[in-house]
């Protein structure tokens, strides 16, 4: 155990922690958006698994990380409009369909990377960027400061969710929608076109979220997610569906697994018990969540389908 | 020319005629009255004129020109403005966000609620509607809520305003309040089309009254010409007893009694505190109050369905504080919850086994442990007749039958085998006068044969009709106990909002 507590181990799995919760924080973020406005969304998973296999396939064509990038949220959005035709327009049972996307997403992405691609190949992963002047900050520097440029988008997309929430006319119609969709409707708001907005926002986020995931780790294989678009769904109510909870949740997730990576390598914990392992960050995020959750409330609107008149 | 007139309409709805040809207008500077019973068609031709609904047929003239409203937005832009009886507010947002929701911002994009907000002050003190801009509408009173609902009306500059049932919620001084606000909304030239069943309102507010019945427009007076009475009977087309008669009952023992009772709400604040209450046998004691000051806990409580933290709570002389609902029904409790078809009945289930919720135990109905069929048809037509329940079939589900014959049905079925203590929550919510009139009888019956009806009611005309006394009920507590015969609303409205009777 010592050698885990020394400065240069912690410090590289607090770095790496907060690469791991990248993805979870982008899919997490855009699942908060859709919840906002009233619509559970268990598809998540399934938009990370094809963006994932889409961004991989692209960097593995034309080696540029930034197409895969777009391929991710190109199949994001194009999801996230099938998400909302079934849920808004349709009206269909949100726990349901979801599960839906999710399976098509685990399927299709497996039969996809089987044609197309066969035997896994390694592929280009992110640049990284330090930023001059904060990477020399001690220690900080190095946690924080010398990630690759998508780990600071997505840390950015926080603040911009948090002005676009509270600051905006679409944040509070979001909010409004969430909660009283009667009400919202009968002063002219447009409860379908909202929640059409946060879903292709959700979407977008997912898919991206997906692509990042695949391209970090250089890599593609069947269920690359690990569920991890399920946790991000788990993230939102421990996050009490507000986007600096959700961070927190993301990177509670992501200092777990860098730590269980970690103590694999340094055979703190034996090989035979690496499964079990390999369990933990979802373990402890949901126990996390239960502890937490409980103490906030859910939108009022949340899962239910909007109808006009009663 | 009237600044809003309705010609002609017609709405159907599978297998209803909601509206039929009716004519309805209002005059600039005036409150028109729309009058009648629950699905006699006032909030879909209401709903129409807000766009909310399409007419099949007919016309709408906004200051003579033929409108077509199609939507609330349309309604909005041509200054028609709805109060909503259930209100249309968002409880986690600010009063401010209430308002702004909906309407283009100064700043594009982003809220402009600095602006908004000065706004809401400014039309506050104009029409006496002071509120506070920044506050969570979840942490408002229910009379300030309505304030909300009305500066969200006049922020769009309604010039025609739509109340459904606004007084529904408030106290008697609220209620003058209100009033008082809206007398002063019609001299600015406003037209106000006033909704409500709560005949002396009517009467003290409405320049015009029109009153529907089964889609129709079947009367029209002026208050100067109209009495209670006659209101009530174009409203039900005969005549109608508002108060039942109640011949004198020698009244017996304490048969419910409370003991300095404490109860938690679903919040985890305390709900009823240092509550005494003694109900006895062939008495109707109604507790008048608003809602939301602990009568939903304390009726939950003495039915054992929520926990009592201090106190006892004793039927006919048996403790039954804290014990298990089938226990306390076991001693002789019948209880009518407020909600029917939430709490008092199952929706899906059928007539019969709604009655069968409660009667399953009982050996009559079983044979050898299984349901005997016949026997429990016979039973529950019995049931039904005598309550004069109008259902097709025994097999029919409740959710189809009208709230008053659900009602009735839950009546039924509760005060067989004459219980010791009847506890009726607002029994005849939501109900047409003709089964109110009849559920009013059936207690009164009830309590000549010596049951203690405790009725929990916001409706000033029921307590005051029913009981034999009127406990006041407020933040939990008795205010204090009046005699009906000899108190005034006035009195008792006070102590609704909390004042002292000394």
């Amino acid at each position: 155990m010592s050698e885990f507590f020394t400065e240069a181990v912690l410090i590289a799995t607090i770095a790496s922690g907060i690469r791991f919760g990248v993805p979870l924080l982008l899919a997490g973020l855009g699942e908060a958006y859709g919840q906002r406005s009233g619509v559970l969304n268990l598809g998540v998973d399934g938009v990370m698994l094809l963006g994932a296999f889409g961004g991989y396939y692209t960097v593995l064509k034309s080696d540029n990380v930034w197409l895969g990038i777009a391929v991710g949220l190109a199949i994001g959005l194009v999801l996230g409009v099938i998400s909302a035709f079934i849920t808004v327009t349709l009206k269909a049972e949100q726990g349901i369909s979801g599960i839906g996307i999710f399976l098509f997403g685990l399927g299709m992405s497996d039969l996809l990377f089987q044609r197309l691609v066969g035997t896994p190949r390694p592929i280009d992963t992110f640049p990284r960027l330090e930023i001059p002047l904060l990477r020399d900050i001690p220690w900080i520097g190095e946690m924080l400061f010398r990630q690759n440029v998508v780990v600071y988008l997505a840390f950015l997309a926080i603040p911009l969710s948090m002005f676009v929430v509270n600051r905006t006319t679409f944040g509070m119609k979001i909010r409004a929608v969430g909660e009283n969709p009667e009400a919202a409707d009968s002063l002219g708001v447009s409860v379908a076109k909202v929640r059409y907005g946060t879903m292709l926002i959700g979407g977008t986020l997912a898919g991206v979220a997906g692509a990042a995931l695949a391209i970090d780790l250089g890599i593609f294989q069947q269920n690359i997610t690990n569920a991890q678009g399920f946790i991000a769904i788990a993230l939102v109510y421990f996050g009490a569906w507000r986007p600096f909870g959700v961070m927190l949740g993301a990177l509670l997730y992501g200092f777990v697994n860098a730590t269980v990576i970690q103590w694999k390598t340094l055979g703190i914990i034996p090989d035979s018990w690496s499964d079990i392992a390999a369990m933990a960050p979802a373990v402890i995020t949901i126990l996390a969540l239960v502890v937490v959750a409980t103490r906030f409330r859910a939108p009022s609107a949340l899962t239910k389908p909007f109808e006009r008149g009663e | 020319m009237p600044m809003m007139e309705m010609r002609g309409i017609t709405k159907r709805f599978p297998g209803v005629l909601a509206n039929d040809n009716v004519d309805f207008d209002v005059q600039a500077g005036e409150v028109h009255t729309l009058l009648g019973e629950n699905g006699a068609g006032k909030s879909t031709l209401m709903k129409i004129l807000y766009g909310l609904y399409q007419a099949d047929e007919g016309e709408i003239l906004l200051n003579g020109d033929p409108t077509v409203i199609d939507s609330p937005t349309t309604a909005i832009s041509h200054n028609i403005g709805m109060i909503h009886q259930h209100f249309m507010l968002v409880e986690t947002l600010t009063v401010a966000e209430n308002v702004a929701l909906g309407l283009p911002s100064s700043r594009g994009a982003l809220t402009d609620l600095d602006v908004v907000s000065d706004h809401i002050v400014e039309l506050g003190s104009q029409y006496g509607l002071e509120l506070d801009p920044a506050a969570l509408v979840w942490q408002l009173a229910v009379g300030q809520k309505q304030r909300v609902e009305i500066i969200k009306a006049l922020y769009r500059e309604a010039r025609l305003l739509i109340l459904d049932e606004p007084t529904a919620v408030l106290t008697p001084q609220e209620v003058d309040q209100l009033f008082e606000t809206l007398r002063q909304l019609t001299t600015d030239g406003r037209g106000l089309i006033f909704i409500s069943h709560k005949l002396h309102e009517v009467l003290a507010l409405s320049n015009r009254i029109t009153v529907l019945r089964q889609g129709r427009v079947t009367g029209q007076a002026t208050p100067a010409e109209a009495t209670r009475e006659s209101l009530a009977e174009m409203m039900v087309g005969r005549e109608v007893k508002l108060a039942p008669d109640k011949p004198a009952v020698q009244v017996a023992e304490p048969a419910l009694e409370i003991r300095d009772l404490e109860v938690y709400g679903d919040r985890g604040i305390v709900a009823v505190e240092h509550f005494d209450l003694e109900v006895r046998a062939g008495e109707i004691l109604g507790i008048a109050g608003v809602s939301g000051n602990g009568q939903r806990e304390l009726a939950e409580s003495i039915a054992g369905l929520r926990e009592v933290t201090k106190g006892s709570i004793s039927i006919a002389g048996t403790d039954v504080t804290n014990h298990r609902p089938i226990e306390i029904r076991d001693v002789g409790l019948a209880y009518v919850p407020e909600g029917r078809l939430k709490d008092g009945s199952i929706a899906d289930f059928t007539v019969s086994e709604n009655i069968l919720l409660v009667d399953h135990r009982d050996d009559r109905f079983l044979n050898r442990g299984l349901f005997d069929f016949g026997a429990i048809r016979e039973h529950c037509q019995g049931l039904v007749d005598d309550f004069a329940v109008k259902t097709p079939t025994l097999e029919t589900p409740v959710r189809s039958l009208s709230g008053g014959n659900i009602q009735k049905l839950i009546l039924a079925r509760e005060l067989e085998g004459t219980p010791t203590v009847l506890l009726a929550s607002q029994p005849t919510r939501g109900v047409d006068i003709g089964a109110a009139e009849y559920i009013h009888e059936r207690l009164v019956a009830q309590r000549e044969r010596g049951t203690a009806i405790l009725v929990i009611s916001e409706d000033l005309d029921e307590v005051f009709g029913l009981s034999d006394r009127i406990a006041v009920m407020y933040e939990g507590r008795v205010m204090g106990i009046v005699d009906p015969a000899t108190a005034t609303r006035e009195e008792v409205g006070l102590m609704m909002a909390g004042v002292s009777p000394d």
